[in-house]
């Protein structure tokens, strides 16, 4: 085995055999995915509840992929018992009924008391029923729509949980491991010992750095694994992989913080506190948890200096928002010259041995 | 080429006000056993750290094997083995592993490591974490693991300290053993009996620098006192060091 792959193994058997390192870097940010996730299910979403009653063909012909279109803003459910539905209808419980009264004409009954929601099920069933008529004349349609959302008001709380608490996931596992290694090493001189062996500090620090890749990837895997099963509902946009890059450039800028703060503290305790104290308030600040919008005004300025505000917006972007490089490289960028910052004035305060 | 595998000139260092080694020059042949005595803040540690290569001294020389030990220099890291202190040992590995993590820095075979493991006796607490070892076990595994890639030099740094007897014989044992094989050992002690016992030749340090080199047999004699731990005291006075 060369020195790099040693010192990979080193690294990654002392993490995964540290119960509580694997505990709050891996177990507790999903277990946070999978308990807000449940919690917030039904909130945050503007989705209408529409009842279908009986036979109706524009919906019933609609294909797979306008059906999952069209699950974005509503669902959609059958029933058999019209009276029922319309009385859940009265009662609040869902937004609108519809069914076919004679083949060709579609009844809708909808709720005044969210105008906003009868207003999209009324625009949504109409623009059906349109697009079914421009179907039926067999004529490519005269008029087009192109639309482009430009702020997405009905974000499930999937599609904001899951970029933030991998954010949170990545910046404290990244951070925790870099300043847990070297403060580790430093206090027992295996710093000292592997300058006295026939390495590269290239080997050291690659196998840094290849190990919380490694890491980090994983938690992105496990993180969407989560996410995308049906209970939870994320569904990723066409960039998604877009997020690869960007989890590897947070890895770094947060290895960078954790090597700077393991150079200004001398035990595992202290690196840990310090960690605690600086990532738990960014991850605040940053909308790993809550939506920002709900913080004061004046906090966001601040947030935007934070690269884990950054991270997170540009995740959510590329994963629940349909964004793409254009969003992605200027973050890419700014994490790694924020590495580049953090690490450079880390080496400056650099020491081999504990005070 | 000479048979000396140290040659140390003029070696100097200081920590602000400290001068922990303020001239130091030795000698040391090749396949003897050297060790270096003195009382807490010597500077004994500053010394075989600076000789090791570990830290640019302020002034001299060292060379090891004909080699400049400063600046850093991987081939002749290869020769030399070294022993810092117990506890430099990866985080929760057990022996088996932490001796085949260093062998591979080496480039040494995983069986060369299990085979230096059987050689310190530690072959049954191959699957046991470092942690879980005895002072005595731990110290054998720290000197295996610096042994393993077969180093013609070996520096140890107090690797009796803290030991109960039984287990300081049993490495004794085993440190004259490295050395029966043919290799350069340099150890630091503040054990009288220990250096008069294993070593050929000892250096006296205190306050940085060296006060007398010999043979224990030959200061003793010279000083005409009982024994090595007389020499010490006499050499070194006998108020009390922090
Ligand atoms: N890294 C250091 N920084 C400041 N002073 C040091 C350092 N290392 C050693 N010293 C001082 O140098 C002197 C010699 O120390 P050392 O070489 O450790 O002695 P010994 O090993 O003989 O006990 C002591 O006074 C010690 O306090
Ligand atoms: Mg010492």
């Amino acid at each position: 085995m060369s020195a790099l792959s040693s010192l990979s193994k080193v690294m990654f058997l002392g993490l995964i055999r540290d119960r509580t390192a694997v505990f709050f870097m891996l177990v507790l940010p999903l277990l946070f995915l999978v308990l807000f996730g449940a919690l917030f299910q039904g909130e945050g979403g503007s989705r209408s509840t529409v009842v279908q009653y009986g036979e109706v063909t524009v919906l019933d012909e609609l294909d797979e992929e306008h059906l999952a279109a069209l699950s974005e803003a509503l669902v959609l459910e059958r029933t058999g018992d019209r009276e029922d539905a319309l009385e859940r209808l009265r009662a609040g419980e869902v937004d609108a009924v519809v069914w076919e009264e004679t083949p060709g004409t579609l009844e809708l009954r909808y709720s005044a008391a969210d105008e906003a929601r009868a207003g999209a099920v009324r625009g949504l069933v109409n623009s059906l029923v349109q697009d079914a008529n421009v179907a039926a004349t067999g004529q490519p349609p005269a008029f087009r729509m192109s639309t482009e959302r430009v702020e997405d008001e009905s974000i499930r709380a999937i599609q904001f949980l899951a970029p933030g608490l991998l954010g949170w996931a990545i910046a404290m596992g990244a951070s925790f491991m870099s300043a847990f290694t070297l403060v580790n090493w430093r206090r027992k001189r295996l710093l000292r010992r592997l300058w006295l062996a026939p390495i590269r500090p290239g080997a050291v620090v690659g196998a840094r750095i290849g190990v919380s890749l490694g890491l980090a990837m994983a938690q992105l895997v496990l993180f969407l694994a989560v996410a995308v099963i049906p209970f939870y509902g994320l569904r990723l946009t066409d960039m998604w992989w877009l997020s690869i890059p960007l989890v590897a450039c947070g890895t770094l800028a947060f290895m960078a913080v954790g090597l700077l703060i393991g150079a200004v503290t001398s035990t595992e305790e202290a690196a840990n506190g310090v960690l605690q104290a600086v990532i738990m308030p960014m991850a605040f600040l940053s909308g790993s948890f809550f939506p920002t919008e709900v913080m004061p005004g004046w906090l966001e300025p601040i947030a935007r200096l934070l690269p884990l505000k950054h991270l997170n917006e540009a995740l959510m972007g590329v994963l629940s928002r349909g964004e793409g490089w254009g969003t992605a490289l200027p973050v890419m960028g700014g994490l790694l010259l924020f590495a580049a910052v953090v690490a450079a004035i880390a080496a400056r305060l650099f020491r081999w041995e504990a005070k | 080429m000479t048979d000396a595998a140290i040659t140390v000139e003029g070696l100097r260092k200081r920590y602000g006000d400290v001068r922990a080694v303020d001239g130091v020059s030795l000698e040391v042949v090749s396949g003897e056993f050297y060790g270096i005595l003195g009382p807490n803040g010597a500077g004994k540690t500053t010394t075989l750290e600076l000789i090791e290569g570990l830290r640019e001294p302020d002034e001299g020389t060292v060379r090891l094997l004909g080699l400049p030990s400063w600046p850093r220099n991987p081939d002749l890291l290869r020769r030399i083995g070294v022993q810092l202190q117990s506890s430099a040992f990866f985080e929760k590995l057990t022996a088996r592993e932490q001796i085949r993590s260093f062998a591979s820095l080496y480039g040494v075979s995983a069986d060369r490591a299990d085979a230096m493991l059987e050689t310190v006796g530690l072959t049954g607490k191959a699957d046991v974490r470092d942690t879980e070892l005895s002072g005595g076990q731990a110290q054998r595994l720290s000197i295996a693991c610096a042994l393993v890639h077969d180093p013609e030099l070996v520096f140890l740094d107090e690797p009796t300290t803290g030991l109960d007897p039984q287990a300081r014989r049993n490495l004794w044992d085993l440190l004259r053993e490295i050395n029966g094989q043919g290799r350069t050992v340099v150890l630091t002690t503040h054990y009288m009996d220990e250096a008069e016992l294993l070593c050929d030749r000892v250096a006296v340090m205190d306050a940085g620098r060296v006060l007398r080199v010999g043979r224990p047999r030959d200061l003793i004699e010279e000083l005409g006192v009982a024994n090595l731990e007389d020499v010490f005291l006499r050499l070194t006075g006998r108020e009390y060091r922090e």
